[in-house]
């Protein structure tokens, strides 16, 4: 076998997922810079109509591109992905900025006061540190329209439980390790959730189906529960409630 | 275990949606052309067991995929071809016998609405399908319109690959070391109980990553063959998560995914490395063959219904 190799691996480099996919890997950390390069590199994809390149996949570190073998072969497309890596500048085109309205605490961000006694901090300094830092929307995964973020202040960073809760609502606010999460769809999980959005990430009978894409930037807005109330009643009734800016 | 698939919610996986589709692309396709459907088709997809069905207008119908009996009023009929089913008449489909996954395709299609572009059903978002969920006793489905079509029949076997799995390695080869891969590839592994359409488990001696067995999240596909640290691997099936955490040792060629779908639990599975131009090389020789399987499927004529009586008969008399 000539697969093993323990060199340092030097990115960014190309790897081979089966007959019909590869992975363009920028590198092998979770950053903001390395993000940056994931998603320009899928707009200019999208952008330059590479012909057999059936879907592209953002993710932390690395694009997963699919392709038709019977349209390109993947040697070939390796090639041409090389070339483009070369070629071009890794900015990014306009992000979208949104603003999340969340209400910390209650049943389903239930894990607030004792992660701000873990973190001995008062529930409004938490809630405070959680609501003005600024993140990034690095991959979408896991499950329908599930956000990962980055930019959780380092002060918040926190283990996921050891026994996963069996059920986690969608719009959940959540902290697994140095991540953060908006969820999607109801389910299992073992992170911590602290606050919750009326926003639907995830409605399949939405015209667009999914709210957030891999780069948006995102930051959150605590809210009362009177607000909380009339943002749900809104969202029930179909009409559009999310907050973009332009900066 | 019974849901309603198409072939899959293409395009999707940027915002986390699963693929999903049929565990064996080729049965379903072949199903859907002996009833006169298009092959994008929603059918049935079915393990263990198939069930009992009434209609309550004519209709074609056919069965492919693992083998299994199946009557219409108590007589017996052949999979891999088209027959009629009236209303009044019962269709009974028995239990899988030779592998795991059984296809019905049912002239029109099954009509539930589609759902991000698919009907197939993603179990575990609940989405598309019947519900999003598994059929139950007294589900009634909806079909689609259905015009006049011959009754077809697939007269030679739909070729299946044999010998080992064919993989291709990477995208984290190199997070095993030459033990590791000598493992992998010299020992037999055994398709275990732990199977669903989301991933195949397989028992065996346990694979060891030196570079950990955690990496940051990245993107899958279906044949992505993880490695976590209990050190047994993980086959990503049709219903696959969109992003993973494990390393990823290798991938199934695209051509020996629905055989190992269709792998019987505890058989035993051997790996061999192929290059990523090979499988290519397979994939495209195999749509070829598939191709041509699906536009020659032949007419049944009178005679043909008579040996299939006589079969029949001769098979009771024994």
């Amino acid at each position: 076998m000539a697969v093993m190799t323990n060199a340092p691996a030097h990115f960014p480099r190309i790897a081979a997922c089966g007959d019909s996919a590869l992975a363009v890997e920028f590198s092998d950390r979770i950053d903001e810079a390395t993000s940056a390069r994931v998603v320009a590199m899928a707009g200019r994809l999208a952008a330059a109509e590479v012909a057999g390149i059936t879907e592209v996949v953002p993710t932390y570190r690395s694009l997963l591109v699919h392709y038709d073998p019977a349209l390109v072969r993947g040697r070939d497309l390796t090639v041409q992905l090389m070339d483009m890596l070369e070629c071009q500048a890794d900015t990014e085109s306009t992000a979208r900025h949104i603003i999340v309205p969340v209400l910390y605490g209650g049943e389903t961000g239930a894990d607030l006061d004792a992660l701000a006694a873990l973190k001995e901090m008062t529930r409004n300094d938490l809630i405070a540190m959680h609501a003005s830092a600024r993140y990034r929307v690095y991959m979408i995964g896991f499950a329908p329209g599930f956000a990962y973020l980055g930019g959780l202040p380092e002060r918040l960073h926190t283990p996921r439980l050891a026994v996963p809760r069996q059920r986690i609502e969608a719009g959940a606010i959540g902290i697994g390790g140095q991540q953060a999460s908006i969820n999607s769809v109801p389910g299992p999980s073992g992170w911590r959730f602290i606050a919750r959005t009326p926003l639907k990430l995830f409605d399949p009978s939405r015209k667009e189906p999914f709210l957030l894409r891999a780069g948006d930037r995102v930051r959150f807005r605590a809210i009362e529960e009177a607000e909380a109330a009339h943002l749900d009643a809104a969202v029930a009734r179909g009409e559009p409630v999310e907050e973009w800016a332009t900066t | 275990m019974m849901t309603v698939q198409d072939l899959g919610r293409v395009g999707l996986s940027r915002f986390g949606v699963s693929g999903a589709g049929p565990m064996d692309p080729p049965s379903l396709r072949m199903a859907n052309r002996l009833v006169g459907n298009a092959e994008s088709d929603a059918g049935l997809e079915f393990a263990q067991v198939g069930g009992t069905f009434v209609v309550d207008a004519p209709v074609r119908f056919a069965v492919t995929g693992a083998s299994v009996g199946m009557t219409i009023d108590g007589k017996p009929v052949h999979a891999w071809e088209s027959h009629h089913l009236l209303p009044g008449q019962t269709l009974r489909i028995g239990a899988v016998v030779n592998a795991v996954w059984g296809y019905l395709a049912i002239s029109g299609g099954i009509d539930t609405p589609p759902v991000l572009g698919a009907r197939t059903t993603h179990l575990r978002t609940g989405l598309g399908g019947f519900d999003g969920r598994r059929l139950a006793a007294g589900d009634g489905l909806p079909l689609g319109a259905s015009g006049h079509a011959p009754l077809l029949a697939l007269r030679q076997p739909l070729a299946r690959p044999r010998g080992p799995f064919r993989i291709v390695p990477g995208p984290q080869a190199d997070h095993f070391d030459a033990s590791a891969w000598k493992i992998f590839l010299e020992e037999p592994f055994r398709i275990a109980t732990h199977r669903d359409r989301m991933a195949q488990m397989l028992d065996g001696p346990a694979i060891s990553a030196f570079a950990g067995h955690d990496i940051i999240s990245d993107g899958t596909v279906a044949g992505s063959i993880q490695v976590p640290s209990s050190g047994r691997p993980i086959v990503l099936m049709a219903e696959r998560q969109t992003t993973g955490g494990y390393p990823k040792i290798a991938t199934v060629a695209s051509v020996d995914l629905p055989r190992m779908a269709q792998a019987m639990t505890g058989s035993f599975v051997h790996f061999r490395v192929i290059t990523r131009d090979e499988a290519e090389d397979l994939l495209l020789d195999q749509s070829r063959v598939l191709a041509s399987a699906l536009s020659g499927l032949e007419e049944k004529d009178k005679t043909t219904e008579t040996a299939e009586t006589e079969t029949t008969s001769g098979r009771s008399n024994t």
